[in-house]
């Protein structure tokens, strides 16, 4: 089978959804400039909205509401901080005060280096609002799924892309050892850099079992997700949005409850992500891992 | 210019039916005897706080009823008169005011969330944020092709989302109605403090027919036919609401009383036995309604 990378899978899936389920693509500037890095198709039912952050959100729901399911696209997760009013006042809460539906498939991309309005990773504020599913999918297979459990429900849908990873065409399959030290858990693009940490941690004698998240919201407790925290009594949850009242605390959080065994959490810091290389407070990469995972082994 | 007969079309009422002249009635009787009930609930009961009266201001919904029933409505934050007069059921308002499982929204919604979805009524509910229905609608009519209609108030006509939305549904000539039934305050802010700009003037801008006129229900009809060839359009209502933004309370008697100036062009037409006796049988039916709540 030709492998595909996830910008192919997310194009395929779009162009699937207009041409055989009459959908609508929702957004701005999406047909030009490399049509959102190759992941918007050339097809009937893109819907290009004037600059018009808010009204087009609003839109993208009354759209939803009809039931065309439409896919909103928001180039830079940041931009959300406009459109969020028309999806978490109205798409969000419409089942639970109206019994309708407002099923809208939100495409916001994340980005890494490129300043303080085009960095920023939300997921973390969409989890704190009742009614949306949220996901960060990373790979052609996890996306798939994403996409099949939209269209199986009908509730908005919240997808934290990241730029970066488009190119992917591998799976991420968690590794867990019979004995071993601590369990680090993924989110979003920090979950490419935990092969590398653990590469490094082995070399100082760390094993850790690595586990992929790709759902945040509703985030259920399985098996898969506490039986490597069970055999390492320790755990460590890496996000790249703001650690503070962020999503790898919440999860931290969760697992701690469910486990017993402690459960720490690495994000970003409480500092704006600047243009600039030194102040870009970057998403943890490998050796930020290393580093925070020795002091946590030091420490207990 | 705001006055009680801004282009209002003299001895416009000679031009609809009897019949239709006192349902026309009928339904601005049934707005005003449905909340006189719930303001008599409220002074007994203090519940429920946060509702957001019409009386005034329902002649603009009455008039329209009959005009766009196969609309979908998406209704602002004061809908009490436009879910009334446009058939909704006064005992699921009722129910729903009251925070009962048979309301609109099983009583989750309140005064500001309403929605209807029965006999053949496609109402959708607000949930609070003022003109936020606008681009709701705008993208309802996109996706469906369906006739729409949205209310909004002045003060929503300010809202950023909501004049960008009117822009997109002119870009794609999307058969839209846009309704500002405007009373002339933000809370008791007047328009005067808020803005130098007229909504219509800003729907000129946009290209779209629009029309500035008071309260008058005739007139609003007249236009509304008129402006309904030629989706999108904008009707800018100038009214007087009795009550307060929120809750019963009134800052004086209002500028202008439209239902006492619909009763009176209706007396000169020589229907007052008629209208006498719609309204004493509208007054009984809603003090029945409220009569389990008092």
């Amino acid at each position: 089978m030709e492998e595909r990378t996830l910008a192919e899978t997310i194009k395929e899936v779009s162009r699937k959804h207009l041409e055989e389920n009459g959908g609508l693509l929702i957004g701005q500037c999406i047909t030009a400039l490399g049509w959102v890095n190759g992941t918007v198709p050339n097809v009937q039912g893109i819907v290009e909205l004037p600059m018009t952050d808010v009204a087009g959100a609003g839109i993208a729901v009354g759209a939803a509401m009809m039931g065309r399911r439409p896919i909103f696209v928001v180039r830079f997760q940041d931009f959300m901080m406009l459109n969020s009013s028309p999806f978490v006042n109205y798409a969000a809460k419409v089942k639970e005060l109206h019994g309708k539906t407002a099923p809208v498939f939100i495409r916001a991309l994340a980005s890494e280096g490129m300043g303080p309005v085009h960095s920023g990773v939300l997921h973390s504020v969409f989890m704190h609002f009742p009614g949306f599913i949220i996901c960060s999918p990373m790979t052609p297979g996890e996306y798939e799924e994403a996409w099949e459990v939209f269209m199986e429900n009908d509730r908005p849908m919240f997808v934290s892309e990241h730029r970066s990873s488009f190119q992917n065409t591998e799976e991420l399959e968690d590794k867990v050892h019979k004995k071993a030290d601590i369990t680090l858990y993924g989110i979003s693009y920090p979950r490419f850099a935990l092969e590398e940490t653990a590469k490094m941690l082995a070399e100082d004698g760390i094993v850790c079992n690595i586990v992929h998240i790709m759902w945040l919201k509703p985030f259920e407790i399985t098996d898969r997700l506490l039986e490597p925290l069970k055999r390492t009594n320790l755990g460590l949850v890496i996000d790249n949005s703001f650690e503070i009242c962020g999503a790898a605390r919440s999860i931290a959080y969760e697992l701690s409850d469910a486990s017993g065994y402690p459960v720490k959490a690495l994000g970003l810091l409480d500092k704006t992500k600047c243009l600039c290389k030194p102040y870009r407070n970057e998403a943890p990469d490998s050796k930020l891992i290393f580093e925070t995972v020795k002091k946590i082994i030091r420490d207990c | 210019m705001r006055t009680p007969d801004l282009n209002v079309k003299s001895g416009i009422a000679k031009q609809f039916s009897t019949e239709l002249s006192l349902k026309l009635y009928e339904r601005i009787c049934l707005v005003r005897w449905f909340e006189k009930g719930l303001i008599e609930v409220i002074k007994k009961k203090g519940e429920p706080k946060f509702v957001y009266l019409s009386t005034g201001q329902e002649a603009v919904a009455a008039a329209l009823s009959f005009e766009l029933r196969s609309y979908m409505i998406f209704a602002q934050h004061r809908a009490h008169d436009i879910y009334l007069t446009f058939g909704g059921n006064p005992v699921m308002l009722r129910d729903e005011l009251m925070g009962l499982p048979a309301g609109t929204s099983q009583g989750k919604g309140g005064s500001n969330c309403l929605q209807y979805h029965m006999n053949g009524l496609t109402m959708f509910g607000h949930h609070g944020l003022i003109g936020e229905n606008v681009p709701l609608g705008v993208g309802a009519a996109l996706a469906s092709g369906r006739k729409t209609v949205c209310f909004f108030g002045d003060g929503s006509a300010e809202e950023d989302y909501v004049l960008a939305a009117m822009g997109f549904a002119v870009t794609h000539k999307l058969p839209v109605y846009f309704v500002c039934v405007d009373n002339d305050l933000s809370i008791l802010t007047t328009t005067d403090v808020r803005r130098s700009w007229e909504i219509t003037k800003i729907a000129k801008g946009f290209g779209m027919p629009c029309m500035d006129v008071a309260d008058d229900p005739w007139s609003i009809m007249h236009y509304t036919k008129e402006l309904t060839e030629n989706l999108p359009a904008l009707i800018n209502c100038r009214v007087c609401r009795n009550n307060w933004h929120v809750g019963i309370g009134t800052d004086g008697p209002p500028e202008w009383e439209r239902h006492a100036m619909v009763k009176q062009e209706l007396i000169k037409l020589g229907h007052k036995q008629a209208i006498d006796e719609i309204e004493d049988r509208v007054q009984r039916s809603m003090e029945n309604l409220w009569k389990k709540e008092l």
